[in-house]
This record gives structure tokens, C-alpha cells and sequence, in this order.
């Protein structure tokens, strides 16, 4: 995903977004996710394999994932432009755990990208898998075959409790990501990254047709500046009061 | 036939529901359909009659004991079996919480596309098309569907409710069979801290606070205000989380929460783009910053360049003179 420090342009002539110039990044919920499988594999044992879905310059992300301690990294290799369709990339998740990771505990997302927003793919691989899940997670325990979580809701934090396998995706809070070092880095750069497609998935691309259609993308409506309320403090705090009250007629 | 899924938390019907309910009914307008509520839980039927002001023809309440923890996997087989039932044109939920981790698990049961966080819906050529914000509201895509039901989940205090009407309509009440083995994650209890505010993206006026406000301490003042202002809540920018000067949950912007409240009240934010991006759809926006040049004064209506800590203490006195009025 785009740095969230990114400005969005967008080509009107095909509804998508110029990805020139975009400093691309690890999405900041999937690193809460890869440092929850870390800090579980420390404490627990097992294996931590990263999955992205994406083209090749997705590469450069699973090494810092793997900078960062992961076991294993594979990147499916799917060139599809962006439809904001989750469907599409949820199939595929669920179809490369079917096929190459039957024996698993736990899959970790973050809880959604940050670029179509859409906070879908977790659920829909849980429901595919027909695992439970666990979304907008801040706190997670695992003990023996069951864990419980704590997950986000408007004002308030709800408890589940789980059966493994399952879904839990991941929230700002669950835990601060470790940096990578030097020696993972280098170990990193040994590593092979395998690349599978949609072929080696046995997996059809008319099952994957996207079902939403753009019909346009476009920026913003601009928000213009304006009024700077002039006086001292007092005034000033008098002025912005009475204007919100009879110009903005909220208060 | 457009189909709106009601949310029950801690036994009241969701607001965000309600607004979701009255936009389906502005959209079966114009497709010449009607808009009906579906209820999800166990003994709910005495809320049934709260829906029917916003504008439902019919409640479908679907029960089962096992209904009263909530669980994504049982919820979702619920809906599933009354929409291939009923065969709805269009589902709406709010994007509230339970509405985000609920309505993903319903399309991929029924093999369709969902789009998540709409601001806009409309009918165009007998279809719907929604607008939503993606990069967190740095641009926004309008979508429409090939599959049946269009489904949406629509971003709470954006959608305008209704004028209640005193309605009554026809109430569908009926037992789901749900596999107890088949629910192997659920709710089990809502923690909630003692005088614990409004969320952010509930909240009519949030009263926001940046790296200026200098320490966590001084969050007190911005809770001074909340305290005087109706339906408000405090957010933050997410320097001010990263600091560790308030939790998390209050961030505002890319990271954190995107709000569209009445009132934005940023004290001593700069307005870096990711902030921007959460809270620009805010109806009024007011900058308070010492800077003159902070990027926060290209977007707010009213701005005060000031010493916020000078600015707050008038503010409160003003705002209780005028709300004591």
C-alpha cells in the first residue's frame, strides 16, 4: 500500500489511481499481524509463513517481513488491477491455504489495507475456510486449542472466545512492531521468495471475475479555508462561539 | 425489495441502523420497491415496533436462544437463509463495528460483492450505485454491482434519518435453525471502562487534540469541554496516540478512526495529510494552532491562531453561557 504521508492522483481516463511516484510500505495493520505471529511463535513454537497477493513488487515487503523473523515468505502472483472488489483476493487466500497450508493454527491479517479501505478479506477467508473470526483485534491469547480476544466496537471492547483454527485480524494497540535488524536483513536477502499463480492454485479466473464495476473515481470535494477569527483570546473564543450558533447553526 | 439489517447492542436499537434504514427507504423510493428490517437475536420482538417510524413495511425477526451471544458465523447464516428466501434487491448495514465483521461473512456465504463504508448511495437505470472513500478518504470510487443482493454497509452520521412517522407494518417472526457445532467463535461479554465517552465516529462534536496540547494531562481541558457539549467525544491526532498521551481508540485520521461529525474541533493539530483524511467530511470544521501556517487552516471554516491553552478556558465560559441559555 501507498505511505500514508502519500498524496492520491488519480487517472480519470481508466478510474485508477498513479501509483508513479508512491512510496510503497508494509500496511501498517499487517505489521501488527506479522509481530503477533512473531511474539506467538516465541512463546508457542511453530512456524510463521507471510502470504501476499499482488505483483512482484510485493517482494520487497515479504523481505522485510522475513527482516523481521519471519520462517518463510511466498508471494501469489495475481497482476489484476485494483477493483476495491475483496472477493476476488479473499478467493485466493482461502484457495492457497486449501492447498499449501493445511496444517495451521492461527491466519493473521491486519484489519484491512489501507488504500481500498474495505476491511473485507479477513472475514471472507474465514467464511470460505469456514473458520471463526475475530476482527479489529487489540489483545489475543492463545491456550492450548482455544483463545480469546479482545476486539474494538464503538466505545467499549467485546471478549470472544474461539476455537483454532481461526481469523483474527489486527488493530493498532495489539502490540508495538519490532524493527527489523541487521542480521535479519542479511538473513532475509538469502532467502527465496517462491512465486505461485493462479495456475499452480488450480484456481480459474472466472471464478474470480470481480462483481463490482467503477464507474468513477475522483478526488475530494475541496474544502475551502475559511475565516480566520481575528482578537485576543477572549474575543476571539466570544466570535467563534456566536458564529457557530448563527452562521453554522450547530451549538 | 430492499432489505436493511437492524442492530440490537446491550438491548437498544443502533442509531446507525436507523440511518441506514432511512436512506434504504429514500432508495425504494426510487426504485419503486419498498424497504423492510431484519433483526437478528433472541427476544427482540418488543424493539420490532421501534423501526417502523423510519420507514419499514416489514420486520423480519429471526430468533434462535443460540442468537443472544453474538457470532458472525450464526448472524450470518441467519441472514443468508431469509435473503435466499426472500430475495432481496439490495442489503444494507450500518458500518458500524458489528455491521463490518457481520456483512463480509454474509457475501462470501452468498458468493457476492460487497462495498464497505458508503457516503453516497443513489438508483441509477433501476440498480444501485454507492460512493465510498478509499485511501481513507483521499479519493472516492462509485461503485455498482453484477451480482444480487447489492450490498452495502453504510458509514454511521452520514445519512440523515427520517422525520419518524407514526407507521405500523406487518412483523415476520421466525425460528432459525443454527447447528450449535457450527459457532466456533463468539461475543461473550462487552467490557466496558467505567465513564467511558462516546466513540469518535459515533459522536455529533469531536473535540480533537494534537501534539500541541504538550502531555496527556492536558486532555483534561478538551474532557472539559466534551463535558459541556452534547453527544461529543475526544480525538486525537496520532502523534498524540504515538506520544501515549490517550489510547488509541480517539485517534482520528489514516490509522485511526475516520469521523464525519457536525463539529471538528482540532486544538493544536498541524493537520498532516493522513489526519486530514480522516476527518475532512466533518460538516464544520474549527482550527485552533499557534501556527499560522498549519495545513489544518486550509480545511476549517473557522480558525483561531492562538495559544490553544489561552483559547479553551474562554471557550468553555462561552459555551456555557450560551448552552445554559
Amino acid at each position: 500500500m501507498p505511505d500514508t504521508e502519500s498524496k492520491i492522483r488519480i487517472n480519470h481516463d481508466n478510474n485508477t489511481i498513479q501509483e508513479e511516484g508512491l512510496n510503497f510500505i508494509l500496511s501498517p495493520y499487517d505489521e501488527y499481524g506479522v509481530e503477533e505471529a512473531l511474539r506467538l511463535r516465541e512463546a508457542k513454537g511453530g512456524k510463521v509463513t507471510v502470504v501476499s497477493v499482488g505483483s512482484e513488487e510485493a517482494i520487497v515487503i515479504l523481505k522485510k517481513c522475513l527482516a523481521m523473523g519471519a520462517d518463510e515468505a511466498i508471494l501469489i502472483k495475481d497482476d489484476e488491477a485494483e477493483t476495491y472488489d475483496s472477493l476476488r483476493v479473499s478467493k485466493i487466500i482461502a484457495q492457497a491455504v486449501k492447498e499449501k497450508f493445511t496444517d495451521f493454527n492461527l491466519l493473521l491479517f491486519g484489519k484491512q489495507s489501507v488504500g481500498a479501505d474495505n476491511g473485507q478479506v479477513p472475514t471472507m477467508v474465514a467464511e470460505f475456510l469456514s473458520l471463526p473470526q475475530v476482527n479489529v483485534v487489540t489483545k489475543l491469547e492463545i491456550e492450548g486449542n482455544t483463545g480469546t480476544a479482545h476486539r474494538e466496537i464503538e466505545g467499549a471492547l467485546e471478549k470472544f472466545e474461539f476455537s483454532l483454527p481461526a481469523v483474527i485480524s489486527a488493530q493498532k494497540g495489539l502490540n508495538e512492531p519490532r524493527y527489523e535488524t541487521l542480521k535479519g536483513i542479511m538473513a532475509a536477502k538469502k532467502k527465496e521468495i517462491p512465486v505461485l499463480t493462479l495456475n499452480d492454485l488450480d484456481i480459474g479466473e472466472d471464478e474470480l471475475k470481480p462483481q463490482l464495476e467503477i464507474v468513477k473515481m475522483e478526488g475530494p470535494a475541496p474544502r475551502e479555508a475559511g475565516k480566520i477569527i481575528e482578537g485576543e483570546p477572549a474575543e476571539a473564543a466570544q466570535k467563534l462561539v456566536e458564529l457557530l450558533r448563527k452562521e453554522a447553526k450547530i451549538i | 425489495m430492499i432489505l436493511v439489517y437492524i442492530e440490537v447492542r446491550e438491548g437498544k436499537v443502533k442509531k446507525s441502523s436507523l440511518e441506514a434504514l432511512s436512506e434504504g427507504g429514500r432508495r425504494a423510493k426510487d426504485l419503486n420497491t419498498e424497504v423492510n428490517a431484519v433483526f437478528v437475536g433472541h427476544n427482540l420482538d418488543s424493539l420490532a415496533t421501534e423501526v417502523f417510524p423510519y420507514g419499514a413495511s416489514k420486520v423480519y425477526i429471526l430468533d434462535n436462544s443460540l442468537l443472544r451471544h453474538y457470532s458472525a458465523e450464526s448472524y450470518a447464516q441467519a441472514l443468508v437463509n431469509l435473503t435466499e428466501e426472500i430475495k432481496p434487491d439490495v442489503l444494507f448495514f450500518s458500518a458500524s463495528a458489528m455491521g463490518k465483521d457481520l456483512a463480509p461473512r454474509v457475501a462470501a456465504k452468498l458468493g457476492v460483492s460487497l462495498a464497505s463504508d458508503c457516503t453516497k448511495t443513489a438508483a441509477k437505470d433501476g440498480k444501485l450505485e454507492v460512493t465510498r472513500p478509499v485511501f481513507a478518504g483521499k479519493a472516492l470510487a462509485t461503485v455498482t454491482f453484477k451480482s444480487k443482493p447489492q450490498m452495502a454497509t453504510l458509514r454511521p452520521n452520514v445519512f440523515p434519518l427520517i422525520e419518524p412517522a407514526s407507521e405500523k407494518g406487518e412483523v415476520i417472526k421466525k425460528e432459525v435453525a443454527i447447528p450449535e457445532e457450527q459457532i466456533k467463535g463468539k461475543a461473550v461479554e462487552v467490557i466496558r471502562e467505567e465513564g467511558s465517552e462516546l466513540d469518535v465516529t459515533e459522536a455529533e462534536i469531536v473535540v480533537s487534540g494534537g501534539r500541541g496540547m504538550k502531555g496527556p494531562e492536558n486532555y483534561a481541558l478538551l474532557r472539559e469541554l466534551t463535558a459541556i457539549l452534547p453527544q461529543s467525544a475526544v480525538g486525537a491526532s496520532r502523534s498524540a496516540v504515538d506520544a501515549g498521551w490517550i489510547d488509541h481508540q480517539h485517534q482520528v485520521g489514516q490509522t485511526g478512526k475516520t469521523v464525519s461529525p457536525n463539529l471538528y474541533l482540532a486544538f493544536g493539530i498541524s493537520g498532516a495529510i493522513q489526519h486530514l483524511a480522516g476527518m475532512s467530511s466533518s460538516k464544520w470544521i474549527v482550527a485552533v494552532n499557534k501556527d499560522p501556517e498549519a495545513p489544518i487552516f486550509k480545511v476549517a471554516d473557522y480558525g483561531i491562531v492562538a495559544d490553544l491553552f489561552q483559547v479553551i478556558p474562554h471557550l468553555k465560559e462561552e459555551l456555557k453561557k450560551v448552552l445554559s441559555e
